[in-house]
Formats: C-alpha cells, structure tokens, sequence
C-alpha cells in the first residue's frame, strides 16, 4: 500500500492539481477541462491566464485522442497516455505523456525544434502559412497545435523521446504558462 | 431558405443562420471531436445562400475559445463570406482577451472581407 503515500508525496512535491492517465477520448478530454477550469476558478485565477491553460490544456488533449490509434502496440500493451497540470507560484506546467511510433520521431522532433527556433513574428507567420496553406490531416488536425501552444505561452516547448522498443517511443511534451501576464 | 439554430454545448459553438432575420453568428466555444464534420452544414448552407444573398450580410463571430482545428474551418467560412457581396464581419471579443483579439485581426489579414472589432 505504501505506494498510494509514494504517489500521494509525488503530486505534492511537484505541485500537481489534476493528473490523468488512460485512454483519450473527446469524453475524457472534456472531463479533465471541465476538472481544471474549476480548479482555476476556485483559486480565482486571472481569466487571460485561465483562458491561456485551456487552450493549451485543448491542444494537448486533442493530439493525444487524434494519434492513439496510430501506435503499433504489441500485445499486453495498454495504449494509455498520461497528462498533468502543475501549479506553481509564477506558473502553471502542462505536461503529457504518449507513446508514438518510431518512424514519428524525427518528424515530431524536426517540427518541435523549428518551432522553438522562431520568435513571435516568426511563430504568426508560420501559423498564417499553415492556416493558408494547409488541408486537415485526415485526423482532423491542422497542423496548427505546437504553433499555437508556443504562441498562447509565450515560451518554448520542452520535449522528449524515449525508446520504449524497436517501434516505438514515449513522446513527452511540457508547456509553461507563466501567470504573470506576459503580455504587458 | 432553411434556418440554422444550433444550441451551444461545452464544445460546440451556437449557431444561428437565419435569412429572414438576417442573423448570421457563431458564438460560444469550438472544440468539437470532428471539426469538418461539424461546421460542413454551415459551410453548405453558406453556399446555397451565397448563390442569392441579401444585398447586406453583417456575420457575428463571438467566440469564447475555437480550437485550432476550428480556426482552419473559420477561415474556411470567412473564405466563403468574401465572395458574397455586401458581406462584413462582426468580430467580437472579450475585453481583456489580447489572443481572441489577435487572432480576429489575423483572420482579417487573410481575407478581402472588412471586419469590425467589438468587445463584449
């Protein structure tokens, strides 16, 4: 049982308010929304930072449900993903947790990289040529996530690959939204 | 022509598409699972009113949050409205939204249509 203490410790430590891990659905996505939108307003968050988390908590979530059918899973292996708010004294931490196919790996890796290698004039004009440009995925994706997550944060996108076997990989991503107004 | 009125939902927008009355808006939050599954009525209908429209359409968007599936569909409907003549666009955003505000003024960089800025 000491475990439930373990894990209890952890999400204090690292302050988190609301970790979630399973399978993703639209359901799912709109539970953990509505659990992290209450949580903000009890504590009386400001709105603009409120607003900025939802956007980037809907991001997230919504890669997650669109890619989890395409992880070539072996047998006895569950296709679950984890997702996390922390809440710190100067800023809210969204990190999420899935696994991805190997042959995504340098894609994601190229995208994440040249996102976090622009500025803010850079990151609008790369998100009006995908918006221009761009068809959605035949996931219904449009291409536009990372950008906007970068762009509504105001800061880079952390990420990381760990091989889990020869086909895939677990892809973890961490946005900081700062909660004082970055704007001003 | 047939009425639009769809009721908001936790991520669905309303939706109002009225000739007769000439009410053309779009409110509320856009998140939905399929987004092109979604706004295609709205897309049809705008194809079927563009083809015999009022000589002046003023389209409101008031939109709490949109997704950024939702914003290629946006631009979609906004690319729809630029060739109706007559057509402006009402773009409404909360006061102390800068990202809601930005993203209407990049829209109406993306599209030949005059848009006008509102807070609510």
């Amino acid at each position: 049982m000491k475990y439930i203490y373990e894990l209890h410790k952890t999400m204090l430590q690292q302050n988190l308010i609301l970790v979630y891990e399973g399978e993703f659905t639209q359901e799912i996505t709109k539970s953990v929304l509505a659990m992290a939108e209450r949580n903000m307003e009890s504590v009386g968050e400001e709105s603009n930072i409120k607003r900025k988390v939802f956007n980037v908590m809907v991001e997230c979530l919504q890669n997650i449900c669109k890619h989890a059918d395409e992880i070539s899973l072996e047998e006895n292996m569950k296709n679950s993903a984890i997702f996390m708010i922390g809440k710190h004294a100067n800023e809210y931490i969204i990190t999420t947790g899935n696994p991805i196919n190997n042959d995504k790996v340098g894609g994601l890796n190229n995208k994440l990289e040249q996102i976090n290698s622009l500025d803010k004039e850079g990151l609008k004009a790369l998100y009006k040529d995908i918006i221009r440009n761009g068809d959605l995925s035949d996931k219904g994706g449009a291409g536009l996530g990372f950008v906007d997550m970068a762009r509504k944060s105001g800061q880079k996108l952390e990420f990381d690959f760990q091989p889990i076997n020869d086909k895939i990989s677990f892809f973890s991503l961490k946005t900081t939204i700062p909660r004082v107004n970055t704007n001003e | 022509m047939q009425i639009i009125n769809l009721e908001g939902t936790e991520d669905t927008p309303k939706i109002i598409l009225d000739q007769s009355n000439g009410i053309f808006e779009i409110s509320g939050r856009s998140l939905p699972e399929d987004t092109a599954e979604f706004y295609k009525p709205v897309l049809q209908w705008l194809d079927a009113y563009g083809s015999a429209p009022k000589p002046k359409t003023n389209f409101t968007f008031k939109l709490e949050y949109f997704n950024t599936a939702s914003s290629k569909l946006i631009l979609d409907i906004l690319s729809k409205l630029e060739s109706i003549p007559g057509t402006t666009i009402s773009w409404y955003f909360h006061e102390d939204d800068e990202d809601m505000e930005e993203a209407g003024t990049e829209f109406s960089e993306l599209v030949e249509v005059p848009f006008e800025f509102k807070t609510y």
